[in-house]
């Protein structure tokens, strides 16, 4: 059993070796970053707006061009075919159709990822329930709230069961009592070994991950659990971790 | 490539369509109101609005169908949907083909409407029969749709993508004969009209409407707006990419 624990823990899903991307003419969004995230956790890309996560998250999911190094998710190279049925990316920006209702969206996005035609129904509807729109799933997009708009993006991402979700900000603007839902769920999906990224500029999310990754200027300044990384710099929190850790630079 | 992926975009196209009320009105309604409109500009003179009308109806659903798809795919390129569609496994062509039946399919609805109108209320005669009017009319809209698609890669706005149909349809209707006969046009402008593919959509409902048979010049004029709008298909889905830099 020690030995199945060890083994899962050296599995990785994401590598990341040398990878650089500059965006526009001069703007370094991404140097020189190394990084190897963990089948079957949840890992947060921490760090101010404009630091690089949304750049690392397009580079991972395929949508960005990497100007140098590679990037392998279990075992293949970034963007291709193979991977596409493998992995969900949900951007920062609800991208969903707003002139479709809740559940067309679903069925839509459902069936273009190749969910079997007699499991659509049935998944969608799990998803409805798990993300709590169930009650809304009728109703044009256009017509619910931000914070509803927002789940339906992420039902989006789950659909397919992927190895690999890759979310930007998911939780960004929605109340408490849902947001600690949502990481329940993280957290239930990461057990049952998917691997889960997930971007806040919010600190107190950072508390939540199992595995975190400190952004900044388009450099990781540390890669460890919160715990660890607390302890390295020998703060309380991962707010005054990441602050010292600015402040070193 | 696959149907499946293709016949669901075209479902969702045709949604979201049917969600928008006002719109559909508008595509159906408006080419019937401007020919009921032109009836009467050409009150005395019969025959001249029997020569324009069917050309008319090669024309309004290339237009309309270029308007409609070139703002819904550059919404689905500035929404973010296409950045989630790309990391999907569908192809290319599979978005492409989904959306180009979807608005041939509306353009076979609005041929319905304004050729039975035309043909039915306006008095308007037709000598080769309504198929050559209907097939003509669903190959305009799918033209349209296939330039609106590629068009839609160089607008960053909504407002661009509107206002390139100025210089990318009009020159096309100018030229297409509907003003002056082709081949009474100044020879470096009839050239140029037998580039633009408005032209052959045009000619072969001048064709249907005066042949009382289906002739050889209907099938090219009708290939060519099939191959013209496949091309700009091909193009469009060029424009679409994987993987930005």
């Amino acid at each position: 059993m020690f030995g199945a624990i060890l083994w899962t823990m050296s599995e990785t899903a994401v590598k990341i070796q040398n990878v650089s991307v500059t965006l526009g003419k001069h703007f370094e969004a991404l140097r020189n970053v190394n990084v190897e995230l963990p089948v079957g956790k949840v890992v947060g890309f921490i760090g101010p707006s404009g630091a690089g996560k949304t750049t690392l998250m397009r580079s991972i999911v395929g949508r960005q061009k990497l100007h140098q190094g590679k990037i392998t998710i279990f075992g293949n190279p970034a963007g291709t075919s193979k991977l596409r049925d493998q992995i969900s990316y949900m951007t920062q920006e609800p991208s969903v159709y707003t002139d479709l209702t809740v559940r067309e969206n679903l069925v839509y996005f459902a069936t273009v990822f190749g969910v079997p035609k007699h499991e659509v129904a049935k998944a969608v509807d799990d998803i409805l329930q798990t993300v709590d729109l169930t009650p809304q799933s009728s109703q044009l997009v256009e017509d619910v709230s931000g914070g509803q708009k927002q789940r339906v993006s992420l039902a989006i991402a789950l659909i397919g069961r992927p190895k690999l979700m890759v979310l930007d900000e998911p939780t960004v603007g929605l109340d408490p009592v849902l947001r600690d839902q949502l990481w329940n769920l993280f957290r239930k999906l990461a057990q049952q070994g998917t691997t889960l990224i997930i971007s806040s500029h919010v600190m107190d999310e950072a508390e939540r991950c199992e595995d975190l990754l400190l952004i900044r200027d388009g450099k990781i300044l540390a890669h460890a659990s919160p715990k660890d990384i607390c302890k390295q710099t020998a703060t309380s929190s991962v707010e005054q971790a990441f602050l010292k850790l600015v402040g070193k630079q | 490539m696959s149907l499946r992926k293709i016949l669901a975009t075209m479902r969702r196209v045709l949604r979201q369509l049917s969600h928008d009320h006002r719109s559909m009105a508008m595509i159906i309604l408006i080419p019937v109101i401007l020919l009921t409109l032109l009836k009467y500009v050409f009150n005395d003179k019969p025959q001249m609005f029997n020569g324009v009308a069917p050309l008319l109806l090669g024309i309004f659903p290339l237009f309309m169908m270029f308007l409609v798809t070139s703002i819904t795919t550059l919404r689905e390129r500035r929404s973010g949907t296409l950045d989630r569609l790309m990391t999907y496994p569908m192809a290319k062509l599979d978005l492409v083909f989904g959306y180009a039946l979807a608005f041939s399919i509306v353009g076979f609805v609005q041929a319905l409407v304004t050729t039975g109108l035309t043909l039915g209320l306006l008095d308007v005669v037709i000598m080769g029969g309504t198929l050559p009017i209907l097939i003509t009319a669903v190959l305009a809209a799918f033209l349209g749709t296939s330039l609106g698609l590629f068009v839609s890669a160089f607008a960053r706005n909504e407002f661009q993508a509107v206002q390139l149909v100025m210089p990318i349809l009009m020159p096309q209707v100018l030229l297409c004969g509907l003003f002056v006969a082709r081949d009474q046009m100044a020879r470096p402008l009839e050239l140029l009209s037998d580039v633009f593919p408005l032209t052959y959509s045009v000619d072969a409902m001048r064709q249907a409407a005066m042949n009382p048979t289906w002739t050889g010049d209907l099938t090219r004029n009708m290939l060519i707006v099939l191959g013209c709008g496949i091309a700009a298909l091909i193009l469009g889905s060029i424009t679409i990419r994987r993987q930005e830099t």
